[in-house]
């Protein structure tokens, strides 16, 4: 057994974990936080993915210890309080989901694809960038659309915040 | 239309807690006490249980009960059964074996279930799954259905002599013989269906929990059809009574198809939970799921297709042997003759068809329905065999399709079907001119001079859904009947719950169902909830597989609707002094018609519960019950084409476009008709391109893990150029056909059709790997 102690949503959390204890598994049955989800068992699916230190990360690929120390974000986290993230609130204006299984991952997933591509995405960018995640109801035909209605609606607020700034 | 009524593209009210990580599938529910379960399954595809020795898994830490099959015979569960009876053309019944959730002498596939393991945490559980010592003796084993009706090839079940379940026929033969023989051109090809494995994204999962004060169960399962899942295993597998077993399908990820059927792990649960005293929860991971899930598909296939001198088809004779796979899971038989040769007219006239099926069993993972089921192997059967006749005849593809169109409604086929409505010439027309068929040409050109190869290729497909009505699916064989149910619940404040025997998993309900009672009565969506995969409070139900929620179950709750309607009538009337035929319902107010005279719905209800004043002799209160059986299957149709580009060096296809013109009949909510059309053409275009289940010759499933099955994946696909012409459909009251499946049903001819079209041959097996395509280029004759 293990002690981990790491911040996650926000809050600070610790607990004994066996050493073979993935970070999903600590996520999902330590701290009940079940929006994270296991698709299969070869880190191929994406349905596990959290940002660990702002970066998207497949938590079925990496121990609890390892995130010991870490800042981690769930889906549960994403939202700010009642207003929703604008990738959420895209995937919800586009129909990028369906059974809703994958979302959480496609959604962390797609954060981070757009915090890293600040000067904006294309199609062909996008569905480069999902190759990690597997969505089986969508088509990914109203996934894509999603990101890059988020893309866009990112830019514009950011831009607007820096203009306020200056 | 409303804002949120009838054909209103309205956001779906589900998605709030999907986006937020609140959605409840079965892996997040915790019972207190509960317990995990691992399975020990069979490395083996074929062998005899010599001896199962459970002492050293019993001393691992955690562990609570170690169970086998002997166990689970003496405590009197049954086996799994098959749910609808196929007679051979000698009128005897198939023949199915025995499967017990657990084996108990022999195991027959890899990934059998022999033991289970129940212990404190997961991991403990699967430790000592491996401590478990299980002595085989291998058999000879055979995984192609082809071999296994072979001579000397091994057998399966004492039951079925030489493997064969059944040997079924549909239509004339003889008829079908003669336009053959006087037609004057004879199109031949043999057709193999990939078998593929449908991978819902969540796994199959179950928690069972024995409440030894009350004597019930309560099984939370990842089902389409929770009622049918109670059901049967109360009926067949001695579970339980009724009356004691509470089914609940809560979210759940995906099915297609691959969730309808009750596997041997929820109702070993169920059986370990009351064994063990503790509630018991089972998740498969993913090469589980590989291994055990219900397959989809593999068919071999022999077609002959007559044609007269003026292109018209004559006859069709098909042949086909169908992979059932080691054990009948609950609709297998049903999915490679009523579901599949019913098709074979497709859009066409043919005057003429007959169809033989054999299923064979096989040492391979069960086969049933998977999304289109039947359907996606009658079109691919019919629309390639077009594809090539038209090659042959030298006619372009379109105008034989057209030349052999039905134009006349109601037609009936000589395969059992009557189709009630369509216009398949205005689908052909709608996809022709969104994908620019007519500029192909150029672009061909064009791509040749980037050294590519250009293809296209169209399907033209139709598809039934909403099987019924039930009296005529028992005589074919079916053990249920296939209507649906409904209750509406107007609260005392206007507020209103549905109870619907439809699941949703990915479909969309809980916004669609909602949209219907808005148009009726003008209540906010907000206002309205869907409840549903719950037993304890939806009576009954048949759940939600080949297209049917929006044609049965939303009739259903129409049904109700006009009841609760009558009596909110008959109030209104009473309360504004009125006749109640001069009631009308409009913007969520009971009206006089033509007067100012009105009363708000939520008036209404509290009056029919306040009782107060209602019409002498009325019973207070809103709530009605309706039970929908429909009077004929409903008929979606469409044509898709696909348009490829092949790179010569490396033989990949890429996905140029691919445009669909479907015929849905009515739509609810076009977004979501959408979106399903979306998923469908996706995992069609997976089967074409990339999917495909392998098993070697000794029986092990070499794609069992994502590693090595290759699913769609974004930059796999392109997006998608789909709309609707749409003819409604006459046999339920909103004319809806059903879309949750055609996009699988009608795609992987289009993309077969379009990459032979560019390799100039026929000679071509799906999935069309890279590795397929550039053989195919080197090795294949022209066309």
């Amino acid at each position: 057994m293990s002690e981990v102690s790491l911040v996650v949503n926000g809050r600070k959390v610790s607990g004994a974990v066996e050493d073979r204890t993935l970070l999903v598994h600590f996520l999902r049955e330590h701290l009940g936080l079940t929006g994270t989800h296991v698709g299969c068992d070869t880190s191929q699916c994406g349905a596990c993915v959290v940002h660990v230190d702002g970066k998207a990360t497949k938590s079925c690929t990496m121990l609890a210890i390892q995130a010991s120390g870490s800042t981690v974000t769930t889906i549960e986290g994403l939202a700010n309080g009642a207003d929703l993230h604008p990738v959420q609130a895209a995937f919800k204006e586009h129909h990028g989901l369906q059974c809703g299984f994958c979302t959480p991952g496609m959604i962390m997933t797609a954060t981070d694809m757009i915090r890293r591509h600040p000067e904006g995405l294309d199609e062909t960018t996008v569905r480069a960038e999902l190759e990690g995640n597997i969505c089986r109801c969508t088509g990914y035909h109203n996934i894509v659309k999603a990101i890059l209605a988020a893309s866009k609606t990112m830019s514009k607020a950011s831009k607007s915040k820096a203009k306020k700034a200056a | 239309m409303g804002i949120e009524g009838i054909g209103a593209r309205v956001a779906r009210k589900e998605d709030k807690r999907f986006i937020t990580g609140a959605g409840r599938y079965v892996d997040d529910m915790v019972v207190p006490g509960m317990k995990h379960a691992a399975f020990v399954r069979s490395p083996h595809a074929h062998a005899d249980i010599k001896k199962i020795d459970t002492k050293k898994a019993e001393a691992m830490p955690g562990v609570i009960g170690v169970l086998t099959g002997r166990q689970l015979k003496a405590d009197g569960i049954g086996n799994l059964i098959c749910g609808w009876m196929i007679h051979s053309k000698d009128g005897s019944p198939m023949k199915m074996g025995a499967w017990s959730p657990l084996a108990v002498d022999r195991v027959r596939y890899v990934g059998d279930a022999v033991v289970v393991v129940v212990a404190d945490t997961k991991g403990q559980a699967r430790d000592a799954a491996e401590a478990v010592e299980i002595t085989y003796k291998e058999r000879k084993s055979v995984a192609d259905a082809v071999d296994a009706l072979g001579k000397g090839a091994p057998q399966l079940h004492p039951e079925a002599d030489g493997n064969l379940i059944f040997d079924w026929g549909i239509g004339d033969a003889a008829a079908t013989d003669a336009a053959l023989k006087s037609a004057a051109h004879v199109t031949r090809l043999n057709i193999v269906n990939n078998r593929l494995v449908p991978n819902a994204m969540e796994p199959r999962a179950a928690l069972g929990h024995y409440d030894k004060a009350e004597d019930h169960y309560t099984c939370w399962t990842t089902s389409q059809n929770p009622h049918v899942a109670r059901l049967v295993m109360s009926a067949f597998y001695n579970v339980a009574p009724e009356n004691k077993l509470r089914v609940i399908a809560p979210d759940v990820g995906g099915g297609f198809g691959s969730k309808i059927y009750i596997y041997p792990e929820e109702i070993v649960c169920l059986w370990a939970s009351k064994r063990t005293g503790v509630p018991v929860k089972w998740v498969a991971d993913r090469t589980e799921s590989f291994l055990t899930d219900a397959h989809g598909r593999d068919h071999h296939t022999t077609v002959e297709m007559g044609f007269d001198k003026n292109n018209k088809i004559v006859g069709l004779k098909v042949d086909t042997i169908a992979n059932l796979g080691a054990y009948m899971s609950l609709f297998s038989s049903a999915t490679p003759t009523y579901l599949y040769a019913t098709l074979l007219s497709g859009q066409y006239n043919i005057p003429a068809i007959y169809g033989n099926v054999r299923t064979v069993y096989t040492n391979t993972a069960p086969v049933d329905a998977y999304r289109g089921a039947g359907r996606p192997e009658a079109t691919f059967v019919l629309e390639r065999t077009m594809e090539i006749a038209a090659r042959e005849l030298g006619v372009s593809p379109a105008e034989l399709r057209r030349t052999n169109f039905i134009t006349q409604f109601p037609h009936q086929t000589p395969v059992i079907m009557c189709y009630d409505a369509g216009n398949y010439g205005a689908s052909l027309d709608a996809a022709m001119k969104q994908a620019d068929y007519a500029g192909f040409a150029k672009r061909k050109t064009a791509a040749a001079k980037k050294g590519k190869l250009r293809g296209i290729g169209m399907s033209c497909y139709i598809e039934a859904c909403g099987i019924a009505p039930s009296a005529a699916v028992g005589s074919l064989g079916a053990g249920v009947g296939l209507w649906e149910s409904a209750e509406v619940r107007v609260n005392a404040v206007g507020t209103i719950e549905v109870l619907t025997g439809s699941h949703s998993h990915g479909q969309g309900h809980e916004t669609t169902f909602a949209q219907l009672v808005n148009s009726r009565f003008g209540v906010p969506l907000d206002s309205v909830s869907i409840v549903h995969g719950d037993t304890d409070k939806v009576q009954m139900g048949m759940g939600t597989y080949g297209s049917r929620s929006g044609a049965v179950g939303m009739s259903a709750i129409v049904k109700a609707l006009d009841k609760v309607e009558a009596k909110a009538k008959k109030i209104a009337a009473h309360l504004l002094e009125a006749d109640e035929g001069d009631i009308v319902i409009e913007n969520g107010q009971l009206k006089v018609a033509g007067t100012d005279k009105n009363v708000p719905w939520f008036q209404m209800a509290l009056a029919a519960y306040t009782a107060h004043n209602l019409p002498q002799g009325m019973e207070p209160g809103l709530k009605e019950t309706a039970f929908y059986d429909p009077s004929n299957f409903t008929f979606p149709a469409g044509c898709y084409i696909c348009e490829v580009e092949i790179d010569p060096d490396t033989g990949k296809t890429d996905i140029i476009q691919f445009v669909a013109a479907d015929d849905f009949g009515n739509i609810i909510n076009p977004m979501i008709v959408e979106g399903q059309v979306h998923g469908g053409i996706a995992q069609g275009v997976g089967q074409a391109l990339l999917e495909g289940a392998v098993y070697d010759a000794s029986g092990q499933l070499l794609t069992a893990s994502y590693m090595d099955y290759t699913m769609p994946r974004a930059d796999d696909l392109p997006s998608f150029q789909v709309s609707t012409s749409n003819t409604p459909c006459p046999s339920n009251p909103l004319g809806i056909k059903g879309c949750g499946e055609a996009g699988a049903i009608g795609s992987p001819p289009a993309v077969i059709n379009a990459i032979t079209d560019a390799l100039g041959h026929d000679n071509l097996t799906m999935p069309a790997t890279p590795g397929k395509v550039w053989a195919a280029l080197r090795a294949g004759a022209k066309h």
